[in-house]
């Protein structure tokens, strides 16, 4: 018994440690990212490198941050992901709805359609686009980026909506329309009350999709960048703690959104893989 | 009465709108028509074209430029070596989060991070790691397994560039692969793993004869999804390796920015996108399941 237990107790302990060591080899380099952005800029080139906290300062993050073309290109990044989550929520959410509220003749071939987007590579969209904006009159504009960001997050809006409402029961706003609510009426006071928050998960991470794009961002841009696209154009001319500060920036927010969502996380990616 | 009166209102407004469904995804697909479908054919057109004439010219200079071969192979190698690695990876996350852990909810949390990381961030945090002056050197120095520093990136060596690349893709996009495992993991009854327990499995028999198979679907599609992205990575490359390596999507962006001609570049998308598609067709014939297999 007591050798069973003993046993069982390694067993544990095991788990424990690699639990551990996975964690460390995530964040261990988030670790020094940031140790390098808040270092001063002499000690981002001294070696061997502060390995603990010491001499924090914000010289180096400040130096980037009014570096030439960062604040024009943050303010940028910031519109693209905006109208990218406003074109593709708006667009796709009535498909979400639809999928998950009707079983209309079709449905199920729409479904694969726009599941079977995530096959095609971005970079194939970004090039033709570059030569039909400038047509358009909206080449390297914020416009331009956020349509050709809005098409690579259109898929995932339409799947996430869709498990969205299909988690908010039929019965609640058929029970609305029975009460003489009209269709619409339903849909306002009962089921778009109940899937805010899992809108709002969807849309912060379309935030962060478009925010983390550089294919497109770069192809399409060329004086107005987005921040990604700017820091790549400079990337291998640019000075360390402008690297690094830059690194850590655009890192920054997706610490922060992966805990606001983490909850909605399984049912986001499990229904847009499946 | 009243009730069966209800009913009949109630289905009257829903026959009302038997056509909504296709209005509410009409936008969608035209969007995707105009955005997706249509660019997706003009890059073919834009491939097969050079000044207004069709030729094969452009796929002629990908072929003959001294950068394709290097692309290729490099991002053929990256798949290779990342692919078996990260899955095993995402296999003991998947188990770890599983198994009910105090702390779980931190460790999920931590093993998550990764996810909403852009690949440009991953390469850059990498960079600082693996370059010369940077903080894999001074921990190696500190604990005294080198006595100076090492040059990690060193443009004369394929596969110290290829190691480097590999495992800040590995870190970066692993949570994903992770995600679907998990998935996968919750849709298993508890009933299994337990009944191969009772007959005296040890956890490893468990993992080998019970839980993989019962993942296959899972580990299909994040294969599936692994690979399509493994195709469109490029900065990670561009910001650890500097112009030292390069891969396919690195080289289409290269040819659109830099030589600014996109019909080279769009025969570089096309290539790409044939890849992705005839790896995906391997992957969905390599790992099928058959009827019969399913049902015993």
């Amino acid at each position: 018994m007591t050798q069973g237990r003993a046993a069982f107790l390694f067993a544990r302990a095991l788990l424990y440690a690699s639990a551990v060591i996975l964690s460390l080899w995530v964040l261990i380099p988030i670790y020094f990212i940031t140790l390098a952005a808040f270092s001063t800029q002499d000690a981002v080139y001294h070696y061997p490198k502060n390995l603990v906290p010491r001499d924090l300062s914000t010289e180096t993050m400040s130096f980037f941050l009014h570096s030439d073309g960062v604040a024009d290109s943050f303010q940028r990044s910031v519109y693209v992901a905006a109208l990218t989550l406003l074109f593709s929520l708006g667009v796709g959410t009535p498909a979400g709805y639809a999928i998950a509220r009707f079983p209309f003749r079709g449905a199920d071939t729409f479904r694969l359609a726009v599941v079977s987007t995530r096959a095609f590579p971005i970079v194939i969209l970004s090039i033709p686009l570059a030569v039909t904006f400038i047509r358009w009159g909206i080449d390297d504009s914020v416009l331009g980026v956020s349509l050709a960001h809005s098409a690579l997050a259109l898929p995932f809006a339409v799947l996430v909506t869709s498990s969205v409402f299909a988690g908010i029961s039929i019965e609640l706003e058929e029970a609305a329309m029975t009460l003489g609510c009209s269709r619409l009426a339903a849909f306002r006071k009962i089921a778009l009350p109940l899937a805010l928050p899992g809108l709002a998960a969807a849309a912060i991470f379309v935030f962060i999709i478009s925010w983390n794009e550089v294919f497109a961002a770069s192809i399409l841009t060329l004086r107005n960048p987005t921040l990604p696209a700017q820091l790549l154009s400079v990337l291998n001319e640019s000075t360390l703690p402008f690297k690094f500060a830059g690194g850590f920036f655009l890192l920054a927010p997706s610490l922060l959104v992966i805990f606001v969502i983490r909850k909605y996380i399984f049912n986001m990616w499990g229904r847009v893989v499946r | 009465m009243a009730a069966v009166a209800q009913k009949a209102t109630l289905a009257q407004k829903l026959k009302r709108w038997e056509g909504l469904p296709y209005w509410l995804i009409l936008p969608t697909l035209a969007y995707l028509a105009l955005f997706f479908g249509w660019p997706m054919i003009k890059s073919f057109e834009l491939a097969f074209q050079d000044g207004g004439d069709w030729t094969l010219e452009p796929f002629r200079t990908m072929v003959n430029d001294i950068e394709f071969s290097r692309a290729f192979r490099f991002t053929l190698l990256l798949i290779v070596f990342i692919v078996p690695v990260q899955f095993v990876l995402a296999l003991v996350m998947a188990l770890l989060v599983n198994a009910k852990l105090r702390g779980r909810g931190i460790f999920l949390y931590i093993f998550l991070l990764p996810l909403a990381i852009s690949d440009l961030a991953a390469g850059i945090v990498w960079s600082s790691m693996f370059t010369e002056l940077g903080y894999l050197n001074t921990v190696l120095e500190r604990i005294g397994l080198i006595d100076a520093p090492y040059i990690w990136i060193n443009f004369q060596s394929e596969s110290l560039l290829l190691l480097t690349v590999v495992v800040a893709e590995i870190w970066r996009s692993t949570a994903l692969i992770m995600i679907i495992l998990v998935a996968g993991l919750q849709g298993i009854p508890r009933d299994y793993t337990e009944a191969a327990e009772v007959f005296g499995a040890s956890f490893f028999q468990r993992v080998r004869h019970v839980i993989l198979p019962m993942l296959k679907p899972s580990i299909q599609v994040a294969l599936l999804l692994r690979i399509i992205l493994a195709f469109e990575v490029f900065s990670t490359v561009i910001a650890i390796t500097g112009r030292g390596a390069t891969v396919l999507a690195a080289e289409a962006w290269r040819w659109e920015t830099a030589n600014m001609d996109e019909n080279v570049a769009a025969a570089y998308a096309s290539l790409i996108l044939v890849l992705s598609v005839a790896s995906a067709v391997l992957v969905l014939g390599l790992l099928r399941t058959p009827r019969e297999q399913m049902q015993r």
